[in-house]
């Protein structure tokens, strides 16, 4: 393994890159644009080399560094990276580059400074990185405060329509999610020997009161960040008021620490508790596939409607995480990178759309196709990846889950499977109203409605599109990583997957 | 039963993954070079699928001259493997798929040379052929898979590129509706399908044909049963058959050549595919037999009834299109022969209804895009070749003798008297008066577009025939439809003996097989006579006022409202209502909450005015400092 530092220089240089383009004076906004966009792909080549010397098939944990930090705590600045943290990692130095592009123009408008909105872009990027490469717990729970601040100020600041009442909304919401971890945080302290070390952590017992208790204050944080029904609704406020690159990320990634958090803290530490409460997260995920994708289908605002689409989602990942099989868990992971993926390219689209017509009002929309014709091509083959079809990454997820969670519960993978009815519903009836039918004739009277895919948003949504594509066709690569991680957290909890039992079950469905 | 084994593809047929992966890769670039391609894409995606027709056609050769040609096998890479979950991306060439192949390529080369004329003056043309290659790459990727995920991926497939050839005039609201509806009642299937899926992984741990077929007998009855109905459910959807029926007509909403493809010759037969393929699971449960053979016996007589009211020529053709396909799920719900009975129909269907569908097209090319067979009349003058080659077809699909109706579909009716007791009867009964049905609505169709007075529009003076580049397909297809019954009834059992196997248990029928002949041609002419005596002279040029089942025929036996009423109303109202109950309830209910936690609403309003920017910068403030600080004292 190499000795270069690979997570420090990860989650420190996008920081120092935000720090530089600050300083920059508020009257270039091309080059802090130009200098946001280099310094991101920079990070992104780092993370290619980290992802092409991290080894499957070698130890759990990779690329360990830890040094001192609060020695009275016990606290420490360590990193490490499992399969899983290094795919979202993967996902985040991939999508901000991308979001750096798409949000080209986003903060023009905006009566703050340029420069800043894309040092916010880069100091998000930091602390995402930083909240999935922690191997300390403290240091995990840091930077999962952390990293609503940037997020806070780029809905509050850039955002559109309720921005201040949305960045407030999503602010509390984590935060009260976050002082019940804190709590947890310390009580794991207290019992688990004072120590932070996640790996000295995971021996630790804490007697079955105790860990069922340090679950829920863990899982209460993760159910609001990921987020969970019925803690929702804070999602639609702000994927609506952000700005569609912000809205992307959010979604995209951010809200994926909560289930990350899920599989890497609540699974490994506290199994038998996490057996004990299956039923609070496959319950809350079912009702969140079923309700989520109803009340899409019923949205009027295509950002909302999307935020709607991922708490569907986020319902599908639960139920991969909750059910404790290889494929439903190695699913669940795929799940949240291909989600990263579709849900990204299907935001930054909506934004594309958004930004043109000066509405996210479905209403507002109707024939486009005859005016945009690639950019609606692009925006249903997003519908299409959102929707889990064959041939596009989130099917092979997808289909993972349920068929992981059919061999040990037949019910919810069955209710959960009526999902994917629903989410053609969605899919297709925005792609309907928007696309589709009599063009709106005030559609023809803007200007920019006449204006097709630039060369810039092609660039955006090639990389994406192609990336859906291949591992919709080839997953191999990125399942051999997440794999063995799920595996180790299986044999965690020590649960294996039940074998194919022919003949001796009488049919349930 | 002996075991299932397929061997590894070697030599020449090592290459057959050309087969749907030519197609693909003209559908890519058709759709990605855009209007550079718009000069010649047409002839690109005409030249793809013929050139996997030739190829199907040697590959057909070189597996008939094998020793053993149960079917080959092909892995072109791992899938999908965690755990004991493991898909393989691999292909599987035997008699059943080889069959599939040549009918896909061979009728869908003709009608892509067809559409090149039809769609001449469409803008959107190149885009078309664009769509129309990836149908044909889905749908061979379908018949041709190994397991059932790659089934399943072909099945989607074809499920998009109808939606895409549906709603292809997306401008118009009735088009881009129609599509939907197709998708979504496709999705109900499917979730059956994938549930199938599930229980074949999780009760034999695996999802390969070979190994599932192999499994079967260790499963006990209630599985295999759930599982054969879960897959029943999904051919149901994709085939147009009974209750997920009410899709297809309005699918003809798409250009006539995506009717005759897709919507008649080939998609539309996957949900028969299915089942010929599961045979396996299906033989060992004769419950779920019979609810095939029952659905297949009711959409029959469904699609007979509501095609003898329609008036618009390609929405008779649909309703023909479900009953039609309704008898090859009796076929091949019968199991036994009549599995291979069921594939000759198909493939005989599959020249002549394809055969009507592009007449039905060069009809509307000649007359405005009129649809209304009350407004055609006497046409036979004008279209010569239209006329004769749609009349082959119709004879074709009525079962006249020396036809390959009569050889494909008779059959089936002698097939189902033969089930034992009251079930014969029963189904017998249904499949002799769908043939007497059959040929009234058929001939009303032939008889009021070809024949009878003129009563054209007023737009109209000289109905033309369409350009060679239309009709020569026709012509074609009508030889198929006289000629491919015969040489099908003989070849296709004996071609298909190491699918289906050669020893069949017989029984006698309960009429004996004369009888049956001579009532089933009966009811033939019955129909047909009726038909003609009751048209011959034109008829009334706007709805009539009719008895209940004719008003219950014009409203598809009331099966729209039933969905209308029982699915999408209150599915419209509870989405509303969760709309509602999110906005007030549950984020009242949160918010309130989140107000107590941080001391009292009046607190949450004001945070809104700046206390929490201020608090959210002074922890940015201390985060930043405390990491610079540990920072320092650690390199430092």
């Amino acid at each position: 393994m190499s000795s270069f530092p690979y997570l420090t220089v990860l989650t420190v240089a996008p920081l120092v890159g935000a720090a530089g383009i600050a300083f920059l004076p508020k009257d270039k906004p091309e080059l802090a644009k130009r200098a946001a966009f280099g310094w991101s792909l920079l990070i992104l080549a780092l993370t290619v080399g980290l992802w092409l010397q991290f080894k499957p098939t070698g130890e759990r944990f990779q690329f360990r560094e830890s040094y001192t930090w609060i020695p009275q705590w016990g606290a420490k600045f360590t990193f490490a990276v499992d399969g899983i943290a290094l795919v979202m990692i993967a996902l985040i130095a991939l999508l901000v580059p991308l979001v750096v592009l798409a949000s080209w123009h986003d903060a023009d408008k905006s009566k703050r400074s340029v420069p800043a909105y894309f040092a916010l872009l880069l100091a998000l990027e930091a602390t995402m990185i930083g909240v999935f490469a922690a191997q300390d717990v403290f240091l995990f729970y840091v930077f999962f405060e952390v990293m609503l601040v940037p997020m806070y100020f780029l809905i509050g600041s850039y955002g559109g329509h309720q921005k201040q009442y949305a960045a407030v909304k999503f602010f509390l919401y984590s935060l009260v999610g976050g002082l019940f971890m804190l709590a947890a945080v310390v009580g794991l302290w207290v019992l688990g020997g004072h120590t932070f070390d996640w790996p000295t952590l995971l021996s630790a017992d804490f007697g079955v009161n105790a860990e069922r208790w340090l679950f829920l204050g863990f899982f209460l944080a993760f159910a609001i960040k990921a987020p969970f029904f019925p803690f929702h609704t804070w999602l639609p406020d702000a994927g609506g008021a952000a700005q569609a690159g912000s809205a992307a990320l959010l979604v995209g990634v951010m809200d994926k620490v909560g289930t990350f958090g899920i599989l890497r803290y609540c699974l490994p530490l506290f199994p038998n508790a996490s057996k004990h409460f299956a039923w609070l997260g496959l319950t809350l995920a079912l009702v969140g596939i079923v309700y989520g994708a109803l009340v899409a289908i019923g949205q009027q605002d295509l950002k909302r409607l999307v935020s709607y689409t991922s708490i569907a989602h986020f319902g599908f990942i639960g139920i991969g995480i909750f059910a404790f099989t290889t494929q439903a868990g190695t699913g669940a992971v795929l799940y949240m990178v291909n989600h990263g993926l579709a849900t990204g390219l299907l935001f930054l689209v909506v934004g594309m759309l958004v930004s043109r017509r000066g509405s996210a009002l479905v209403s507002d929309f109707g024939g486009a196709g005859k005016l945009v014709p690639v950019l609606a091509g692009v925006f249903f083959i997003a519908g299409l990846a959102s929707l889990a079809l064959p041939g596009t990454s989130p099917f092979v997820s997808e289909f993972l889950v349920l068929i992981g969670t059919f061999t040990v519960n037949k019910t919810v993978a069955v209710i959960a499977t009526a999902g994917i009815i629903l989410a053609a519903g969605y899919v297709l009836w925005m792609i309907q109203r928007t696309t589709q039918g009599t063009t709106n004739p005030k559609l023809l009277e803007i200007k920019a409605m006449s204006r097709d895919l630039s060369l810039r948003e092609a660039a955006v949504v090639t990389p994406l599109i192609a990336l859906i594509l291949v591992l919709g066709f080839y997953p191999k690569p990125v399942i051999d990583v997440i794999n063995p991680a799920i595996k180790a957290t299986m044999s965690d909890m020590h649960v294996t997957d039940p074998k194919a039992t022919a003949g001796t079950v009488e049919a349930g469905k | 039963m002996e075991p299932i084994a397929y061997t590894a593809a070697n030599g020449w047929l090592g290459t057959f993954w050309l087969l749907p992966a030519i197609p693909l890769a003209s559908a890519a670039v058709l759709l990605l070079l855009g209007k550079r391609a718009d000069r010649w894409g047409h002839w690109l995606g005409v030249l793809s699928v013929a050139t996997s027709f030739v190829l199907g056609l040697t590959y057909f050769f070189t597996l008939r001259g094998l020793e053993n040609r149960s079917g080959v096998e092909l892995k072109l890479w791992d899938y999908i493997g965690v755990g004991d979950f493991k898909v393989d991306l691999g292909l599987l060439f035997d008699p059943l798929s080889a069959m599939f192949v040549l009918l896909i390529t061979g009728v869908g080369s003709l009608i892509h040379l067809y559409a090149v004329g039809y769609m001449d003056h469409d803008p959107g043309r190149r885009k078309f052929f664009g769509y129309f290659n990836l149908f044909v790459a889905a749908m061979l990727l379908l018949v041709l898979g190994n397991n059932y995920v790659m089934l399943y991926f072909g099945w989607e497939g074809v499920g998009l590129a109808s939606y895409l050839l549906i709603s292809f005039w997306y401008l118009k609201p009735s088009a881009a509706t129609a599509g939907k509806k197709a998708f979504l009642m496709n999705r109900v299937g499917d979730a059956g399908f994938a549930i199938a899926i599930f229980m074949m992984f999780a009760y034999l741990g695996t999802v390969d044909y070979a190994e599932v077929f192999n499994g079967v007998h260790k499963l006990s009855s209630g599985v295999v049963l759930v599982m054969a109905l879960l897959l029943l459910l999904g051919a149901a959807g994709k085939s147009g058959q009974f209750p997920l029926q009410a899709w297809l007509p309005d699918a003809m909403e798409g250009p006539t050549p995506v009717s005759a493809l897709i919507h008649a010759a080939t998609m539309v037969t996957a949900g028969v595919y299915l089942i010929a393929r599961s045979h396996p699971i299906f033989d060992a449960n004769s419950t779920a037999q019979t609810v095939v053979v029952a659905v297949g016996a009711l959409t029959l007589l469904m699609g007979c009834i509501i095609g003898a009211a329609k008036d618009d020529i390609k929405r008779v053709l649909a309703w023909s299109t479900v009953s039609q396909i309704g008898y090859m799920f009796l076929g091949v719900g019968l199991g036994g022969a009549a599995y291979a009975l069921a594939l000759i129909h198909l493939l005989a269907h599959g020249f002549f209804k394809a055969g009507m569908f592009l007449g039905a097209g060069s009809v509307m090319h000649g007359m405005h895009d009129q649809v209304d067979i009350r407004r055609f009349g006497g046409l036979w003058k004008y279209m010569k070749i239209t006329w004769v080659t749609f009349g082959l077809g119709w004879l074709a699909i009525i079962g006249f003798p020396g036809l390959s109706g009569f050889f494909s579909k008779e059959p089936i009716i002698v097939a189902a008297f033969e089930r034992e007791g009251w079930t014969a009867w029963l189904f017998g009964g249904a499949a002799l008066l769908g043939a007497g049905l059959t040929a009234f609505y058929m001939t009303r169709l032939f008889w009021l577009t070809f024949h009878g007075p003129e009563r054209w529009t007023d737009d109209i003076r000289h109905p033309h025939e369409s350009p060679k580049i239309m009709t020569i397909p026709l012509i074609l297809l009508a030889l198929g439809s006289v000629g491919a019954g015969y040489l099908l009834s003989t070849s296709v059992p004996e071609w298909l003996t190491p699918v289906y196997g050669s020893e069949h248990t017989e029984h006698e029928p309960v009429m004996s097989h004369t009888v049956i002949t001579i009532l089933s041609l009966v009811m033939t002419f019955a129909g047909a006579g009726l038909a003609i005596a009751l048209f011959n002279k034109g008829t009334a040029l706007a709805e009539q006022p009719a008895g209940p089942l004719v008003v219950a025929a014009r409203k598809n036996l009331y099966t729209d409202s039933f969905n209308e009423a029982v699915f999408e109303a209150p599915g419209r109202y509870l989405t509303r209502a969760l709309v509602y109950i999110d906005n007030r309830g549950i984020d009242g209910l949160v918010n309130g909450l989140a107000a107590g936690v941080g001391g009292g609403s009046g607190r949450l309003r004001r945070a809104q005015t700046g206390f929490v920017r201020s608090y959210a910068l002074s922890i940015l403030g201390g985060a930043v400092l405390v990491v610079a600080a540990m920072l320092a004292v650690t390199f430092g």
